[in-house]
């Protein structure tokens, strides 16, 4: 059978550090529910600030931490009761780019060997004159020349060379999925749209599937199909990314999208934001709307955890505002 | 906004050696800082910025060293003063909130005992009540209330920790202050805190501020007057509205139309090519390997730093008719 | 093809050769360190053109000699040549320490990486081990275990003193390799398929090589330190005249109330030139793998 779902997280939950006094530990991640379809190549933008949850949810993806409640599930297999066959598949359809472009080169080998370890791994050359071949039509897919790279040291490029590298090795396996972890937040300026307009050609040129884990709602528009807004592990609002940015919903999603430093001094910040110094440490209760306390529209009902609604746009937003809009 | 100059900066060049070759870090870099403004540089990472701000505090560390220039505040070149004049100089009249600051706060100290430390340094003869309240005084410009004074830096958030980072550099209320991307590593919402903190001190003390950083967006929100670097050299100066609607060097332009919005998707254009190394600078302008328009003279000439009208200065020999 | 390779690697080897040459000259630690641990070496591999190394043997010169032309650092209650022992000590002394310190950093490096990539219980075995045996004081068990042993040779003291002196290193590189293991490119490797063992060779060990080297100076240092303990103690080589043996002896016929100074001070002498140049040597080589030491330009 053809699994329609390419990747599903089934209600994860992910806690940290739990322990007898303390079963639920630091709940990271509560109760996600995310579906990569097989048959249509997207980019889903998730959002959130530190401590939403985000890195986790990029780290259950690419199978590197096992969830504590429910299950992440690739092609129809549980990632953690794959036969060995099945993992290795996974392992070679489900690339990653993190955002350090530095830190994933080890300084003691030069950049050929972020090539040749996935080739030789997975017996993709046939022999090192293909192995050649291949890694210079993967370069030039990423706007780079094999003889101005290839023999080099990492520290010998720039991040942009050094992040688009890191994609033609993720285009070397042909994968169906890439786990993107803020991949352009350590790039500068000048080569951001760079990479950006080059993950945007992995959807559309190569058919690859993006999570792109981000805090940067502007560049999320700007190349997403859906977006997750995370707000201490939980999905506050869902949808189309367009729709979701412009038009923001959730109290919490607004405070974000207001607070976009916008590139032009004609639209600057509007009114001042304080935030509750007790927001600063938040505990582990869980119960209720967890944004209440910073809410500007806290109701009494929000001391229960809301579900979620659709609002007039179409997107799904947890919060009791849309309560009459219905489920 | 005054005209009254508070600092300027006349030529100044700051290189180190890496083996037997200078590399000039900061090349010729020359502008003038209003009283009471706001004024952003932006760059990308080894464009100069930084090691720009650490040498006009005089707090470069070898092997960068000054090669020449003049930086005027209050009447004094503040190039050749001294090492105990500097000392005096820095924080009553000019002071820095270093790149991380709010990561260099002693873990074992309260922020009370920090803070009492840095006013005791220069404000001799104080007693222990002065301080206290001056201590007071000074969480309470920055938004944080008294009680931050009794806990250690382990206690605050990314951007508390920050905020006391902001009232330490306005101890002795400085008519200067240097901020080095004041908001690197804090979200988006507590970006927007902390930058608002930091205009309100800078309006209240009515100091003049230099905001360095990367983030375009920022310096729309905050900045009255945008600085560009490029390779070590300025390439342009505008007011901050009109580099936003109409910059006048390719390096701005591209930059500008390469930034992502949240109100409408459209395609950006990618800046080709990347940064030079400081270490083999191409001749003439040091952009024009990337520059779309580039003519010859492009590769023979390097551009100076002219006036334009509105303000604007630029440092490209295809911008129209300067200021005689 | 392969000739390419073979001489680019080459001329990397020049190349790291002639930065490690520079870097030693800009660094005065190093290069004394290495001037002193050099002029030991010279003196044990030169000496024996100058010396009869068979006077080092007992009752082959007169007793209690002062210094003299016949005999440069003079003779011992013994019948020794003093300076043919220094010649035949100081490198049974050097042996000893390294032989010991090579021993217990590869057992230290191992146990280390093993328990810092492995983690869980494997680190929590070798975790409680190492710290329990860094709170036992080594020169009890040394003695207890040395006691029993019958013939004492300059090897057997290495394996006995390497068995106490794996801890430290183990702990420093378990360390280590805990923050080595999340790296970026650890995942990347781990993502990219590799197995665990190649991860541990190819990824992690180059990044481990300069700490273990430090810590083999360290080690060496800490083990002929060791051994000059249990040797003054009498629980040394009896046939071997290492450098600790001599002061065993010499403190045995109560050479310093005898008055014969001679015999006690250029073993002493010897040492504490051996100890500065490794401690030099090691300074400049945690300079060297901790970054925030390095000098720069």
């Amino acid at each position: 059978m053809k699994a329609k779902h390419l990747l599903e997280f089934d209600q994860v939950t992910m806690a940290f550090g739990g322990n007898k006094r303390n079963p639920g530990g630091v709940v990271a991640l509560e109760d996600l529910q995310l579906t990569i379809r097989a048959d249509e190549p997207r980019i889903i933008a998730i959002a959130g600030e530190s401590g939403s949850g985000k890195t986790t949810l990029a780290r259950l993806g690419l199978g590197m931490i096992k969830p504590t409640g429910g299950r992440v599930v690739y092609k129809g297999r549980d990632l953690w009761a794959m036969s060995k066959q099945e993992r290795r598949d996974y392992r070679r359809e489900v690339q990653a780019i993190f955002q350090d472009p530095f830190a994933v080169y080890n300084p003691f080998y030069t950049i050929d060997r972020m090539l040749l370890t996935p080739m030789r791994t997975f017996k993709l050359a046939k022999n090192r004159a293909h192995a050649r071949q291949l890694m210079g039509e993967a370069l030039e897919k990423v706007g780079l020349r094999a003889g101005e790279v290839l023999g080099r040291y990492p520290h010998q490029l720039s991040g942009g060379q050094r992040q688009r590298i890191v994609v033609a090795r993720s285009l070397l396996l042909q994968p169906r999925i890439i786990v993107a972890d803020e991949p352009v937040s350590m790039i500068d300026a000048s080569l951001r749209a760079n990479i950006l307009t080059k993950l945007k050609e992995l959807r559309d040129d190569f058919g690859i599937s993006l999570l792109y884990i981000t805090h940067d709602l502007a560049t999320a528009h700007q190349i997403s199909d859906q977006i997750f807004i995370l707000y201490r592990g939980r999905v506050v609002e869902v949808g189309d990314a367009a729709t979701v940015i412009q038009n923001p919903q959730h109290p919490y999603t607004q405070l974000l999208v207001s607070s976009i430093p916008r590139p032009d001094p004609e639209k600057r910040w509007e009114g001042t934001v304080e935030i509750p110094l007790e927001e600063l440490s938040p505990g582990d209760d869980r119960a209720g709307c967890l944004f209440r306390h910073r809410c500007p529209e806290r109701m009494t009902q929000c001391e229960r955890t809301p579900g979620h609604f659709t609002s007039d746009y179409g997107q799904s937003v947890a919060c009791y505002l849309y309560e009459d809009n219905g489920k | 906004m005054s005209q009254d100059i508070a600092l300027q900066v006349k030529n100044l060049r700051v290189s180190y050696m890496t083996g037997d070759q200078e590399v000039k870090a900061v090349d010729d870099v020359s502008f003038s800082l209003y009283a009471g403004e706001r004024l952003g540089i932006v760059g990308e990472s080894g464009s100069g910025k930084t090691t720009l701000a650490l040498a006009l505090m005089k707090l470069h560390k070898p092997p960068a060293y000054i090669r020449g220039g003049e930086a005027i505040l209050d009447g004094s070149d503040l190039m050749a003063l001294g090492r105990e004049a500097m000392r005096q100089t820095r924080w009553s009249k000019l002071s820095l909130i270093p790149q991380g600051s709010m990561n260099s706060l002693n873990p074992v100290i309260k922020i009370k005992h920090q803070m009492a430390d840095a006013i005791e340094a220069h404000e001799r003869g104080w007693t222990r009540g002065q301080i206290n309240k001056r201590i007071g005084e000074l969480l309470g410009r920055v938004g944080l209330p008294d009680s931050a004074a009794e806990m250690y830096p382990h206690e605050l958030s990314g951007g508390m920790k920050q905020r006391v980072c902001i009232a330490l550099a306005i101890i002795l209320e400085p008519s200067v202050i240097i901020a080095d991307e004041p908001t690197s590593a804090l979200d988006v919402v507590v970006q927007r805190v902390v930058m608002q903190t930091l205009n309100d001190v800078q309006e209240q003390l009515n100091a003049a501020m230099i905001i360095i950083g990367h983030d375009m967006g920022l310096m729309a929100q905050s900045a009255d007057r945008l600085a560009v670097m490029y390779a070590g050299k300025m390439v342009e100066v505008s007011p901050i509205s009109s580099f936003f609607s109409d910059p006048q060097h390719p390096y701005s332009q591209l930059l500008i139309s390469s930034l992502p919005s949240p109100e409408e998707k459209r395609e950006l254009r990618a800046i080709p090519g990347s940064q030079p190394s400081l270490l083999e600078l191409p001749s003439g302008c040091a952009f024009h390997p990337r520059c779309p328009i580039a003519v010859e003279r492009c590769q023979q000439e390097i551009p100076l730093l002219r006036d334009f009208r509105g303000g604007r200065r630029a440092a490209c020999h295809l911008v129209e008719e300067p200021l005689q | 093809m392969d000739t390419n390779r073979l001489r680019e690697a080459l001329s990397r080897l020049w190349q790291s050769l002639r930065a490690g040459a520079a870097y030693t000259l800009r660094t005065p630690k190093l290069l004394l360190g290495l001037i002193l641990l050099g002029s030991l070496l010279a003196l044990a591999l030169l000496g024996p053109a100058v010396v009869d190394v068979n006077d080092a043997k007992s009752i082959s010169v007169g007793t209690n000699k002062p210094p003299s032309a016949q005999h440069p650092l003079g003779t011992t209650s013994g019948g020794r040549d003093v300076f043919a022992v220094i010649v035949v000590g100081t490198p049974q002394t050097l042996k000893m320490g390294v032989l010991a310190g090579f021993i217990g950093v590869f057992l230290g490096t191992s146990l280390g990486m093993i328990a810092g990539y492995y983690g869980g219980r494997i680190d929590m075995v070798i975790s409680t081990m190492t710290d329990t045996m860094l709170t036992i004081p080594p020169l009890a068990i040394l003695l207890v275990v040395a006691a029993s042993v019958r013939t004492m040779s300059v090897e057997n003291m290495a394996i006995i003193i390497a068995l106490l002196s794996w801890m430290f290193p183990a702990r420093t590189i378990r360390a280590q390799v805990l923050s080595l293991r999340e790296q970026p490119y650890v995942h990347m490797a781990r993502l990219g398929g590799l197995s665990d063992i190649r991860i541990i060779f190819e990824e992690i060990m180059p990044n481990i090589l300069p700490l273990a080297a430090a810590s083999f100076v360290g080690a060496t240092s800490g083990a002929i330190l060791a051994g000059i303990g249990l040797e003054v103690l009498g629980m040394g080589p009896q046939r071997t005249p290492t450098l600790g043996m001599t002061i065993y002896w010499a403190q045995l016929y109560s050479a310093l109330i005898r008055g014969l100074w001679w015999w006690w001070l250029p073993p002493i002498i010897v040492l504490i030139i051996l100890f500065v140049g490794l401690f030099l040597v090691s300074a400049a080589m945690d300079e060297f793998v901790n970054p925030r030491l390095r000098r720069t330009g």
